[in-house]
């Protein structure tokens, strides 16, 4: 790259007009990369009801309204479902408002054998079973709040105590990891017959029911069976896949995916607008020394390929920022989002190929316009122009 | 004199100006030795640049034949041309015509960017260029930090660098005061002397002509020689 010294310092002839193209580049790509991660932990690549192995029932109406737990036998009894367990969502925080994670009242014996890439030593799994407060947190969550078996834990939740206090407190008694890739172990386990006396209301209630799936048995079919069991009761439910369990906490938000277009969408119509004039104006400004190049003995072809890298170079210098800053981002809330809907969030790969793909064709798109002219330059002409 | 370095014949450049056609060089004859110094004069708008661009290799002539060290310029394509002004000609013009964005040692190195030279080869090389013309020590200097007689000596330096034997001035010193515009015309006589440089310099006073060895004048698209003042 020799000519990358002169590229370079023609990108910056006009210093803050380069570094504002930069600046809304790297916004438009911060963006990218933001929304990407959420719109695919929201829509991407889980498993159809066709595959699913673990069918998770919630509330009809929504994820919020709870559940009797007199369901569970019932859907014990559903041909098809081999086991079945129940979660409800505590919602606490840890010491600070911002420090949530998931927080599930479960039971020890039946829950965790539905999850077997959760792991827990057998001798504090006993633990779990015998402790009445006791609770078993994810590795990745003992180290981020210092968690360790024997801490006394207090939770603040919108779940009062009969007593009236909105402050629980647990007795640590196990860690868990969890073995499957990507899967999130950011998760507080504790006890729902603790859980279930103690609070002040909604008692006899579960937030969803988790059940695996007999071998052979259809998932579509016992879904339905399911669902049919419970229509025209006071509670009735709605039951799918663990991935279309997850995206229903968000569906409040409407439909992402399709906002997360619609914004990346005018992001970029607006980024090749910004860029493309910067290139203009840049290429207009300095047709006599374009024609110098050529009267030098530049090829047309190379004066095309310098203005081309220099939009390419602007586009990547504020898309790469995108990409650190993003990255970074998502890293810091990466374990919040997963607590919250068991999926992490991260640059993937995918969106990494994608952005640098969308970084080279914004480039050239913006640049070509402004290339083409300063390649048919008449050296004469734009000489005579000054 | 001896060898002929550029030899023109026959030369004709018509424009198309609406539904005009004018002609600006008609049938021109005209034969520069090696190692020639000499001042093109002539009214406003006869054609002096478009002379030079011919010699240059910067535009093609309607008719006729520009020869130049042996090379057939008029049948050549753009790239061809490209390659060949790269390495055979250097241009100085009336506004110099630099890099506002790159320094002075960078400007004159432009040219080397097309050749096989190490950086390290072109920084010696443009820096040899830029002792030459006495700007040695204004090598980091940017144009702008630099005055009208300082740019068109760092605009010199960029015309020989890659040593070409032909150098084309146009209206070297348009832009300059009388004692500036002496000591350019002094390093042109120094280029042309002791570096052997065959030099062809348009220009429209006729004090400046005076440092050249011989003066042609354009009129009406043709040339008429009369001897040196
Ligand atoms: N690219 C062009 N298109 C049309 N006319 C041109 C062009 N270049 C030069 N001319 C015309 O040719 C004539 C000679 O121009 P030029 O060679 O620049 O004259 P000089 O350098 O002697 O002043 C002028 O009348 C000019 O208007
Ligand atoms: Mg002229």
């Amino acid at each position: 790259m020799r000519y990358f010294g002169l590229i370079w310092r023609s990108a910056w002839r006009k210093k803050i007009r380069t570094l504002l193209t930069i600046l809304s580049v790297f916004v438009a790509f911060l963006l990218f990369f933001l929304l990407n991660a959420i719109g695919q932990a929201m829509t991407g690549g889980g498993a159809t009801i066709e595959s699913a192995s673990r069918l998770v029932v919630i509330h009809k109406v929504s994820l919020i309204n709870p559940l009797p737990i007199s369901y569970l036998n019932k859907i014990a009894a559903v041909p098809g479902v081999d086991r079945v367990s129940h979660a409800t969502w505590f919602g606490g925080y840890y010491q600070d408002p911002k420090q949530q994670f998931g927080q599930f009242p479960i039971d020890p014996d039946e829950y965790l054998p539905i999850y077997p890439e959760l792991e827990i030593p057998e001798e504090q799994l006993e633990a779990f079973r015998t402790t009445r407060t006791g609770a078993i947190v994810g590795a990745s969550l003992a180290e981020t709040y210092g968690f360790e078996i024997g801490d006394r834990v207090p939770l603040h939740a919108m779940w009062p105590q009969q007593d009236g206090s909105e402050t629980w407190e647990f007795d640590i008694v196990g860690i868990m990891t969890n073995t499957s890739k990507g899967g999130s172990d950011a998760m507080f386990l504790f006890r729902y017959d603790y859980f279930d006396e103690a609070r002040l209301w909604s008692k006899g209630n579960v937030g969803w029911y988790v059940l695996t799936l007999s071998p052979g048995a259809n998932p579509v079919e016992v879904a339905n069976a399911i669902d049919a069991q419970f229509a025209n009761s006071p509670a009735e439910t709605k039951t799918s896949t663990e991935d279309a369990f997850a995206r229903s906490f968000m569906e409040q938000m409407g439909n992402i995916a399709l906002i997360v277009q619609l914004i990346l969408g005018a992001v970029f119509f607006t980024l090749l607008l910004v860029t493309g004039n910067t290139m203009a104006q840049s290429v207009r400004e300095r047709i006599g020394e374009l024609a110098v190049l050529k009267t030098l003995g530049f090829r047309d072809q190379a004066v095309l390929g310098i203005v081309l890298a220099e939009s390419i170079l602007i586009i990547v210098i504020g898309g790469m920022f995108g990409l650190l800053a993003g990255a970074g981002l998502l890293a810091a809330v990466s374990d919040t989002f997963s607590a919250m809907i068991g999926v992490g969030l991260s640059v993937s790969s995918q969106s990494l190929v994608l952005g640098i793909a969308i970084m080279l064709v914004a480039g050239i798109l913006s640049g070509i316009f402004p290339a083409l002219q300063a390649m048919r330059l008449t050296i004469v002409d734009a000489l005579a122009r000054g | 004199m001896s060898e002929i370095l550029a030899e023109l014949r026959g030369v004709s450049r018509s424009y198309q100006k609406g539904k005009e056609k004018v002609e600006v060089l008609h049938e021109l004859d005209m034969d520069i030795p090696v190692g020639d110094f000499v001042a093109i004069m002539g009214p406003s708008g006869s054609g002096k640049t478009t002379l030079l661009n011919m010699l240059g290799g910067l535009d093609r002539p309607t008719s006729g034949t520009v020869k130049v060290g042996g090379a057939e310029l008029s049948s050549m394509s753009n790239n061809q041309l490209s390659n060949w002004r790269s390495t055979h000609v250097g241009f100085v013009f009336q506004f110099y015509n630099l890099l506002p964005v790159l320094t002075a040692q960078k400007n004159v190195e432009l040219p080397l960017l097309l050749t096989n030279f190490s950086a390290k080869e072109r920084a010696e090389r443009a820096a040899i260029a830029l002792d030459i013309v006495g700007l040695a020590d204004r090598a980091r200097h940017r144009p702008a930090e630099l005055s009208g007689g300082q740019e068109q000596r760092v605009a010199i330096a960029r015309a020989i660098v890659s040593d070409p034997t032909l150098l084309l001035c146009d209206e070297p010193t348009g832009d300059l005061d009388r004692e500036t515009a002496d000591e350019i015309l002094k390093l042109l006589q120094v280029l042309n002397s002791e570096h052997g440089k065959t030099i062809v310099m348009v220009t429209h006073d006729a004090q400046a002509a005076e440092y050249a060895k011989r003066t042609l004048h354009v009129d009406k698209g043709q040339l008429e020689s009369r001897a040196a003042a």
